[in-house]
Order: C-alpha cells, then structure tokens, then sequence
C-alpha cells in the first residue's frame, strides 16, 4: 500500500474526482445550462411530449386514457366544427398578419420620421401590445355589442346607418370584427420592431438616393423595404405563431360563437378538453397546429441564423 | 365539544348537525315559515372528524353578495363548532369545471367542490360516497326535488350532494304585457310566442341569448327543445334529436326569432339581456333573479315594473325547465373525509341553510323540498316563480344519462347552435339538424 502511495496513483477521494472534473470545461458548461434545461424540460417538454400523448389517447378529465392510436385525428377529419375551425384560423391568422404588416410598416416609417412629441407619440402606440389582452378584449366586446355597440351609435349618429350593426352575431362580421381586435392589438409589436430596423438604414443611402431624383415611393421600394425585408419576415413570423394560436381574444369577445363561426383551434381544443372534458380529443385538436407552428418556427430559426 | 384535543365527539355532533331538536317543532325566526312545520326525528350518521382538519373548497363566485356572506358566516360557524378550517377559493362560475377536472385528473387540489351539472358524473371514481349524508338530509328535509337523483347518483350510491339552482324564469315589463293585452305571461308556448310577437309590433322586443351563454343560452334553449317532447338522446343514449318534435321546437324558435325578438342575440352572451333589459331594449327575456334586484338598485321605475313568470309550458304538458344546478362535491383524495362530509351536512342543515337561502332572495332555489316553506319565497311575490325551479327542472342530457357525453353536448353548445343555425344563420332545418346530430352522435358512440 504505501508503495502504491508513493507512485501517486492511489484512488482519488470523492472530493477530489468533483474537483477535477469541474475543471473539465465540457462538464462545467453542461452544470451552468443544466437548471435552465432542467426549467425547460419540466415545463415545455414535458407538457408537449404529454400533449402529442393525450392526442393518442382517448383520455377523459379523471379518467384513465387508453391508447387509441390516430383515432381522434380521423375523427376530427370527419368533423365539420373541426373544419369550420381550421378555416377560421387560416383566415384570421392571414388577413390579422397581412393588415399588422402592412399597417406596421406605415406607421414604422411614419415615426422614424422627425417631428414634434415624437417620444410620446412612438409610446402611445405601443400602447395595445402593453394593455392586458383581456382587458382590451372585453373593450371590443363592448364596442361590438349588438345593442350598446359605441361604433354603431356613431354611425347612427351621424346617419350612415339606420340600425345596429350586428358585429358578432353575422358569421362574417364576427370573423373580421375579431380580426379588427386582433390587428388593433398586434399593429405596436410590428411598429416597434420596423421602427428599430429602419434606424439601423444607413442615411447616406437615401441622400444618395435624393441626389439621384429618386422618389419617396422608389426610395420606400429599392431601399427601405429591401433593407427591412430580413427583420420584418422575422416579426411576420412571430406575429404568425401568436396569431395562429391565439385564445382570449376569441374567447371572451364570442367564445367561438355565433353557432361555432369563429372557433379556432385555441378555443375549440379549450372548449372540447377543459369544459366537454374530452382532453384525448382537445389535445389531438391543439396538435393539428404542431406542423404549421414547426414550420413557422423553422423559417424563423433560418432567418435568425443568417442574421447572425 | 372537546377542542382541545380536536376530538369531536358524538355528542357535539348531534348539537351541531340540530338532531336534538329534530322532530320537535321549529320555531327558529330566521327559518322563517318552516317554524311549525314538524321535521322528521332522524339520526344523523355517524362522522368523527379528523383531527385538525383543514378542509379547502372551490366554489363559484356569489352572483349576490349575501350569498358569499352567509356561505362565510356559517362556514365560520362551522369552524367555531369544530375547531377545523375551511379555505374557500372562489373562482368564476364558469372557470369551475375545468379547475375541478385538472384536480379530478392529477388527483390533489381541493377537498371539496361546488360545482355544476354533470361535474361529478365525468369523473365518478374520483369522488367521496357521500350516500349517508345524502339520505340523512333527504329524510330530515321532506325529501329531494326529483331531478336530484339524478343528478346526485350513481349506480345506487350518492357520488355529489345537491345544493340547488341559481334558477332562471321569464323575467318580464308588466306595464308592456298589460298594454299588449294580457294580465301576466301566458304560461303555455303557444300563448307565449303570441304575446312576445305583440310585444314586438308594440315597440317592445324580447330578447333570449342564442350565442354562447352558457347559462342563458342553454338554459333556454334546453328547455325550449324539451317543451315540444324533443330531446338530445332517448333513456338508452341513442340518438333523438332528429324527431318531428324537434322540428316543431325549431319552427315554433324561428317564429319567435323573426317576430318577437331583437336583433343581434346571435351573439348574446350571458350578460347581454340583462343590459339590454335594463335599458329599456327589450321587455321579456329569461335570467335569473339578479335583473330585477339590480333595477331595485339603480332603476328602482324598472324594478316596480318587472314581474316574474315561470318558462312557458309546450306541447308537453308539463314543466321542462332547465337550470345552472350546484352540487359539492367530496374528492377521495381528501384527507378529512368525514370533516368535509360534516361540513357540507352541516351547512344544508336549516340553522345554516335556511338564513342562507332567505339571504338570497331568490337566486338560489334548494334542493331539499322543505325549503320551499322559508319566507323567502313568499314575502314578494314576485319572489315566488323561483321556488319551483328545482321541482320543474330536467337534467342535462335529458331524457338520456348523465356523464361525459351530456357534458360534452353541452360545453360544445350543440343543442343552442343547432337553434342559432336555423333560426339566425339561415342554414336549413334538415341540414341543422343533420349537424346536431352528428355532433352529438360523436359523444355518445363511447
């Protein structure tokens, strides 16, 4: 033994083994990102993993599920509620981003301009995005109200209309009705973000620009828009994911009605899994957006990566 | 009692639970009307509470403030009789279902729920018997309302304990229905649908949720599809709703719909009538109490004017009402059964129910039929048409059972969809129905 120990190979205590290890950069890294991996596992893997499982299920709330393999996707596509909900996403989802888009670009390069109180104007329209949603939700429901409705007494008011509108309870007046609250809400986040890209464009290139004769309209097209491009594919791609699988908007203005005309998958899964008590069913509805989301989510990650 | 130790012996027991006056003739001030009625000598059963019990329970926000200080005041009671604790979470009526069903799944949360409908036929395994207080105050009380056996049972064996139903009637403007000829409400559909068509032609529409409400719209709408003989699933589950007398339901509806009502209650929610009705909008529609306490505090002209009526009677002959029921129930997961089975006991015992209920002034009718005698039902009369909402009242899914698939029906809006379509989409009657019934074939097949 004390040969052993004299050579200097003699096994290394408990503490010592922590103590080279940790200065193995590999094992120190993976110790720093493990509580954050640890918070992300717990609480994003988890209940995504345990989502695609209950699509697979026929769980109902407090009952044990068993697994019935694609079956609910096969029933959701023999659904008509379930199409009428894939329907109402695609159009609010397309036409809520197309408008915050193009209204964000507007007014992106109407405050990058100078002009009085620009601080305080560049605040105010932050304002939407900062309002809780359900509070700015419970104001639209209010202003389309069928009989107290601010927007149809205006209009009385002032004799463009002879009766109330019926905002909410037309199917098409309460599909764009949520899409106006929706673009209301969502414009801000485009403004800001287009608003801090358009600041990083190089004035020199506009002066030149100038210099040349060239239009306001040409320079917003050959230089503005093109610079722009990379920044606002990203934010129409954010904008998209939280449009896509928005909930309380929807929910507290109609709850999906009138008769089911503007369920998305947000409230239709809500409605199916938490009140109906089919969470089998509910998940298997919230998973349909699972490749559109991934999709989204892809192309962001592209732009991101060629950003850096 | 011996609170010290937090022993509660039987003795305590029967002082609290009022055993020892049972059979005696009642002459409690605050019970009102139920002093001289002889209430039947029954021994309650036996529950020894666990020591040091903290019981905490889920139930929906008051609709009235005196609701939540009475359920207060006696749940204080409770403790001072005990020397348990009870915790009260009180969330939105409409957000109890889900919280409840998260804690029937993971198994942990409350012991105790007071919650809606089928709640407890979703997740039946899941919940206390609660059998021996349930026949203890059955017998005590002159009996349970009919539709609480259904609603309470299973297979045999009492699984919630009712608590009774924030009722809903015709709430309606006397002065417009005597202008238009009548005396009161007609109280068969036919008359009923006459009579609203004239309030119209006077300037006066009705008005009945046919949006999401989800307790409006399917109250009325439930009732309504009853009142013909129509029905969601016959006594076995199978398939019903495709009937001749659901396309009466739907006919009479879309008169009512075209010619009597105001625009725009395609999208009512709960709320809507009740605004509108207050504004003058509209002169009849379907709530609950609260329409006419709020007037009484803000437009007392509106209050004098408003008078109840019982939902109108159709082709059936009988009442088939619909209305939000509340039944506690008991988690097994619960680690004071005993203590959460005295206190629900305890808090439908007449010392504690009966205040209660006066307290509420209508919203709230019963569940044990020897309520019906409290004052509150009678000392304004237009207190009265809620009495009978429990006695009158179907159970959801009717006339099929209740469980998952009746809940489902409901929380997916089928059958006030299936009317919304018809009368305000202009999709065609077989195609409306058509839909409903695939709809609600879906549940039903498992």
């Amino acid at each position: 033994m004390e040969a052993v120990a004299d050579t200097g190979t003699a096994p290394m205590g408990l503490r010592q083994r922590i103590s080279r290890a940790l200065e193995n950069p590999t094992v120190l890294g993976f110790l720093f990102v493990a509580p954050a991996e640890l918070i992300l596992l717990i609480f994003l893997a988890y209940p995504f993993f345990l989502g695609l499982w209950l699509g697979l299920t026929d769980t109902l709330v407090g009952r044990e599920g068993h697994y019935i393999g694609f079956a609910n996707y096969i029933s959701l596509l023999h659904d008509s509620s379930f199409w009428l909900a894939v329907f109402n996403t695609f159009v609010y989802t397309v036409v809520a981003v197309f408008l915050k888009a193009v209204l964000g670009v507007g007014l992106a390069v109407v405050l990058n301009r100078d002009f009085k109180a620009k601080g305080l104007i560049r605040a105010i329209v932050l304002l939407p995005w900062i309002i809780p949603t359900a509070l700015s939700a419970i104001c639209f429901w209010w202003l389309y109200d069928s009989t107290f409705s601010g927007i149809s007494w205006t209009l009385k008011r002032f004799g463009f209309i002879d009766h109330f509108i019926d905002f909410l309870g037309d199917p098409w007046n309460a599909r764009f009705s949520l899409i106006a609250a929706n673009v209301w809400r969502g414009v801000p986040f485009f403004t800001i973000g287009l608003l801090a890209g358009l600041q990083t464009i190089n004035p020199d290139l506009y002066e030149a620009a100038d210099i040349d004769g060239a239009s306001s309209w040409k320079k917003f097209w050959k230089i503005t828009l093109p610079l722009l491009t990379p920044l606002l594919t990203v934010v129409t791609i954010f904008s998209t994911i939280w449009t896509f699988a928005d909930f309380q908007l929807v929910w507290i203005i109609t709850k999906g009605g009138p008769a089911g005309a503007t369920h998305i998958f947000g409230t239709l899964s809500f409605q199916r899994a938490m009140q109906g008590g089919h969470f089998g069913e509910g998940a298997a509805i919230s998973n349909f957006m699972l490749p559109i989301l991934v999709v989204c989510v892809f192309i962001a990650f592209l732009f991101l990566r060629k950003e850096d | 009692m011996n609170r010290e130790d937090g022993k509660f012996t039987r003795r305590d027991f029967l002082k609290t639970t009022g055993t020892v006056v049972a059979g005696a003739t009642v002459a409690s001030g605050a019970v009102g009307s139920l002093a001289g009625k002889a209430l039947a000598a029954v021994e309650p059963p036996e529950l020894p509470i666990e020591k040091g019990a903290v019981l905490k329970v889920l139930r929906w926000s008051p609709f009235v403030k005196s609701d939540g200080e009475w359920w207060e005041k006696n749940t204080r009671k409770w403790e001072e009789v005990t020397g348990c604790k009870v915790i009260t979470e009180y969330v939105s009526w409409e957000d109890v279902r889900p919280k409840a069903a998260m804690e029937a799944s993971v198994g942990a949360g409350h012991d105790i729920v007071s919650g809606w409908h089928d709640d407890p036929h979703i997740y039946p395994d899941k919940l206390l018997d609660v059998t021996d207080i349930c026949e203890y105050l059955g017998k005590k009380y002159g009996g349970w309302e009919s539709v609480c056996f259904k609603y309470g049972m299973k297979n045999g064996r009492w699984i919630a304990v009712p608590m009774g139903a924030p009722g809903q009637q015709i709430v309606y403007r006397k002065s417009w229905v005597n202008e238009a000829g009548y005396e009161k409400v007609p109280g068969d559909v036919e008359g009923f649908i006459k009579l609203c068509k004239k309030l119209k032609s006077m300037g006066h529409p009705v008005g009945f949720a046919m949006g999401h409400a989800v307790g409006d719209g399917n109250n009325w709408v439930h009732t309504w599809l009853w009142s013909f003989g129509a029905m969601t699933v016959d006594k076995d589950g199978n398939v019903a709703i495709n009937s001749p007398e659901t396309r009466n339901a739907l006919e009479a509806m879309k008169d009512l719909y075209d010619n009597a009502m105001i625009s725009g209650v395609a999208s009512w929610l709960d709320p809507h009538n009740n605004k509108a009705y207050l504004a003058n909008q509209i002169s009849l529609t379907n709530n609950g109490i609260s329409i006419y306490y709020a007037a009484k505090a803000k437009f007392p002209d509106i209050a004098e004017d408003t008078y109840h009526a019982s939902l109108p009677i159709g082709p059936v002959g009988r009442p088939t009402e619909l209305h939000l029921f509340n039944q506690a129930f008991i988690f097994k997961h619960t680690k004071f059964p005993n203590a959460a089975k005295h206190y629900l006991m305890f808090m439908l015992e007449k010392d504690q129910c009966g205040p209660w209920t006066n307290a509420m002034r209508g919203y709230v009718t019963p569940a044990l039929k020897a309520y019906r005698n409290l004052p509150v039902w009678t000392e304004d009369p237009k207190h009265t048409p809620y009495r009978d909402c429990v006695k009158n009242m179907l159970w959801n899914g009717y006339a099929g059972p209740i469980g998952p698939a009746s809940a489902a029906v409901m929380a997916e809006y089928i059958v006030v969809d299936l009317f919304a379509n018809y009368c305000a989409r202009g999709v065609s009657m077989k195609k409306a129905i058509e839909e409903a019934e695939k709809a609600i074939a879906r549940y039903y097949k498992t």
